[in-house]
């Protein structure tokens, strides 16, 4: 499948990359990554969630810095200590959710971190709008220099962000999923834009998980999986379904524990959920013991569905059930005393209270049970706390520790913790495992084998493939806020997921 | 099994960052009792006429009313809101007292109005805050102006001057004669203890802090924000009416300035108790001990003479210094402790 790269000229690769490696404590998130992009090349790199394609775009920008492996730029090797270093190397990158200023003017945000001056050392404002508006026009945007930003929609503010890496004349602009936001029209739009940088000479590292863009626009592709490189070649030489099996082509199972998937009576009901734009017609059953998986891409409704559930949010429509009964679930107070519970996606802002102790934490979703009348009984509550610190194997100090001192992994399994306090029938698991290291995450695992194992019923949502592939017992697939695909475990396959959320399956078995 | 620590001997050389954190506190409030007693000291040098019980006793008066509104807004500022209008509430409150009064209603009743009137004008506060989710420092800052403007227009350039003396004693009466404790000291004192006990004993202080801390966290867990806000707002409504029905007893009249600049003092009392604009930090024993140095030093400055204004000079210093010290020492420390290794 590797393919060298062919030699077109003489002339050095505008950026070559040579066994870089990057390991945060308690993983290797990059391993012997090396691949070169040339001017006038569209490179795809392509690999699943947490393959380590982000990683590898902050060390491009100069985020992170690389532990082993070489980077060379123009056929010299470099060392970026800041992002203005990889600014100035001539690396841009243009991000998924561009972080900008709302309410300064287009020329203000092109030119942020680098305003021109005059002679007198105030801010050349002339000079920059020629110039932002001479970049929109080569864009060719609908609307000019100093049009304020908060006026544009998300594809203009992508063009914003490409005009900025042309302002810095960037000979590599990297891409991070610039469609994943974007409307069919305006992918259309941004792909012939990525035609001109092309045409200029610039070289493109454009990630993105939709293969139909990917065929369309890219000369090269790289592949990772697991922080590896599996791959890379010509997109010429490839079809779709090859990629496919590279990004996903592993063996899933030895490394989840083996449950017995002994699959109780109904106990969760849920009917034709639907909100006004995130998701609609979420339907399923979950059953005693069963782990539920819920793959989509980032956007596909999973995360902001099962928040609806849970209380969190309104839903326009749609009927919950649960042992048969209907329930009406107004707010997460609602939903616990239903038997739910919800750990949610991003631990730091929505999962955790940093500052509040190990035992504050933990208790913090079920207070009345550690109260007798309005006052909390400390005992109980460091009782509780102790047991989840044991289960678990947390490693603190001591159970007055900052939640915010643990590590990651730590700080999830106090998160998890605290909803195992509540007692929940039905356990909602939104990314159990993202970010979190490989330990953390078997204990996590090993821990949701136990609980069904006990009757609790899992919703597992993940966009980590091997998770929910090893993890559950039936598993439904999301697309633009739908479930386009339901399948078992026995029928499941990496290939089938992967294109059921990639949308290209368009049959909706839902 | 378990990689949890419970040796004695790794806990006691490592204290856990709460520990550190409540030690910090504990320093807080240390330099709180050092400031006071230095304060005490000092008015006991420069004024023979400080340790006298009765002027002590008088001296309560003077801060009891701010006091008691300060206690809800300590719980306000530690889960991030603010509010402004209290001053006006007590002005609105003094005025609807002052109405009912001239209508001949009874001294009970007309507690019993300033409770409601006060507690409604909460009530709107936190409809706004809570259900509108407009930010708190916007929608107070508006119903200052809203409910002060309604006592200015309403009195004119008049004052309602007729209270009966049996509602006029109840701001001007002792609990007991000896040592002879004031009624709106007496009232602080019971709320202070109850507030305490509230905030760090039961289960909705905990909630309180949590909200602080992070209020996304605290509403995926099951605790009620929005209603949790509401409430709060309701309370500093209610106790605002409380201390308007005390001010308008003990002064005996009701004008369209009445508390002007009070919702600054007590905004002061709080942070100097040490309760954080960021949420989530702060003690009822911190803003109690904030009270009463506030309170020595004025009475201790109008003992020998200064003005008010004056007064007000010394305390926005004393204010300063206190929030910026212990900060410029940990950075000096700091700084002294990366300079050496």
């Amino acid at each position: 499948m590797t393919i060298e790269p062919m030699v077109d000229s003489n002339e050095p690769p505008v950026l070559a990359l040579s066994g870089v490696c990057k390991r945060f404590p308690g993983m290797t998130v990059l391993q012997g990554v090396g691949f070169t992009l040339r001017r006038g090349e569209v490179t795809a790199l392509i690999g699943e969630n947490g393959a380590g394609k982000s990683t590898l775009v902050k060390i491009l920008t100069g985020i992170y810095g690389l532990d082993e492996g070489e980077i060379c730029v123009g056929g010299q090797s470099v060392h970026f200590a800041s992002a203005r270093a990889a600014w100035a190397a001539g690396i841009t990158a243009i991000h998924q959710e561009p972080v900008m200023f709302d309410e300064l003017s287009v020329a203000e945000n092109v030119f942020m971190g680098h305003m021109s001056v005059t002679g007198a050392g105030l801010v050349d404002w002339r000079g920059m709008q020629d110039r932002t508006n001479e970049i929109l026009h080569l864009l060719e945007a609908g609307f000019s220099a100093t049009t304020p930003l908060k006026l544009l929609g998300v594809a203009e503010k992508h063009l914003v962000e490409i005009a900025r890496a042309l302002s810095h004349d960037s000979r590599v602009v990297i891409m991070d999923e610039p469609t994943a936001a974007l409307s069919t029209r305006e992918v259309d739009d941004l792909i012939r834009i990525v035609g001109r940088l092309k045409a200029q000479g610039r070289a493109i590292l454009f990630i993105s998980h939709k293969f139909e863009e990917i065929f369309r626009i890219a000369d090269r592709w790289v592949c990772l999986r697991d922080g590896r490189q599996v791959g890379s070649g010509a997109i010429a030489d490839v079809t779709s379904a090859d990629l496919v099996k590279l990004m996903v082509g592993r063996s899933i199972g030895n490394v989840f524990p083996t449950r017995e998937t002994a699959v109780g009576e109904p106990t969760l009901q849920v009917d034709g959920l639907s909100n006004a734009t995130e998701f609609a017609d979420l339907s399923f059953v979950l059953h005693k013991g069963e782990i539920l998986g819920l793959y989509g891409l980032v956007g596909s409704g999973r995360s902001e569905a099962l928040q609806a559930l849970f209380g969190l949010s309104r839903p326009t429509r749609g009927v919950i059930r649960i042992d048969g009964k209907v329930v009406a679930i107004h707010s997460p107070a609602d939903a616990i005393a239903a038997g739910l519970a919800y750990v949610p996606e991003d631990r730091q802002t929505q999962g955790a209270v940093l500052a509040f102790s190990i035992v504050e934490n933990v208790t913090l979703a079920s207070l009345r049970r550690h109260s007798s009348g309005a006052f909390l009984m400390r005992d109980r509550e460091t009782a509780t706390a102790r047991s989840v610190a044991e289960r678990f194997a947390v490693k603190a100090r001591n159970l007055d520790q900052a939640l915010g001192d643990l590590s990651g992994g730590n700080q999830q399994k106090v998160v998890i913790g605290k909803w195992i306090a509540t007692n929940p029938r039905i356990l909602i698991l939104d990314e159990p495992t993202k970010g979190i290291d490989i330990g953390s995450k078997a204990a996590v695992h090993a821990f949701m084998a136990e609980l069904t194992a006990a009757g609790v019923a899992i919703i597992l949502i993940s966009s980590e493939l091997p998770e929910v592939m090893g993890m559950s017992d039936s598993i439904l697939v999301m697309h633009e806020g739908r479930v386009v695909r339901r399948l078992t475990r026995a029928e499941a396959t990496p290939e089938l997921i992967v294109t059921a959320a990639a949308g290209t399956l368009e049959s909706n078995v839902a | 099994m378990s990689q949890f620590s419970s040796s004695p001997e790794s806990g006691a050389v490592h204290a856990g960052a709460a520990t550190r954190l409540r030690g910090l506190l504990l320093r807080w409030e240390t330099a709180l009792v050092l400031l006071l007693a230095a304060a005490i000291a000092v008015n006991s040098v420069i004024s023979p006429y400080f340790l006298d019980i009765y002027n002590l006793s008088d001296a309560t008066t003077n801060f009891s009313e701010q006091a008691i509104v300060a206690l809800p807004m300590t719980l306000l500022i530690l889960v991030g809101e603010i509010d402004l209008s209290v001053a006006a509430i007590i002005a609105v409150v003094s005025l609807a007292i002052g109405v009912c009064s001239d209508q001949g209603m009874a001294p009970y009743g007309l507690m019993l109005v300033g409770l409601a009137v006060g507690a409604l004008c909460g009530a709107f506060n936190g409809a706004l805050v809570a259900g509108l989710r407009l930010p708190s420092i916007v929608v107070t800052i508006g119903t200052m102006s809203l409910f002060r403007g309604i006592a200015q227009v309403a009195l004119g350039d008049q004052a309602i001057t007729n209270y009966a003396p049996e509602f006029q004693s109840f701001g001007q009466g002792y609990v007991v004669s000896w040592p002879p404790v004031p009624n709106s000291f007496a009232l602080f004192l019971g709320l202070a203890l109850v507030f305490g006990v509230v905030l760090h004993r039961t289960r909705y202080g905990r909630a309180l802090y949590a909200i602080g801390n992070n209020a996304v966290a605290a509403r995926f867990s099951g605790l009620n924000v929005a209603r949790t806000r509401f409430v709060l707002f309701v309370m500093s409504g209610l106790l605002c009416g409380l201390a308007s029905v005390l001010l308008t007893a003990r002064i005996g009249s009701t004008r369209p300035n009445i508390a002007t600049g009070w919702e600054l003092s007590i905004v002061t009392m709080v942070v100097l108790g040490g309760v954080s604009f960021e949420g989530g930090k702060g003690t009822i024993p911190g803003v109690v001990l904030a009270i009463f140095i506030l309170g020595t030093i004025t009475w201790g400055l109008s003992l020998v003479n200064f003005a008010g204004i004056e007064i007000s000079v010394v305390i926005g210093a004393i204010l300063i210094v206190t929030i910026a010290a212990p900060l410029v020492l940990k950075r000096l420390a700091r700084r002294f402790a990366s300079g050496s290794s």
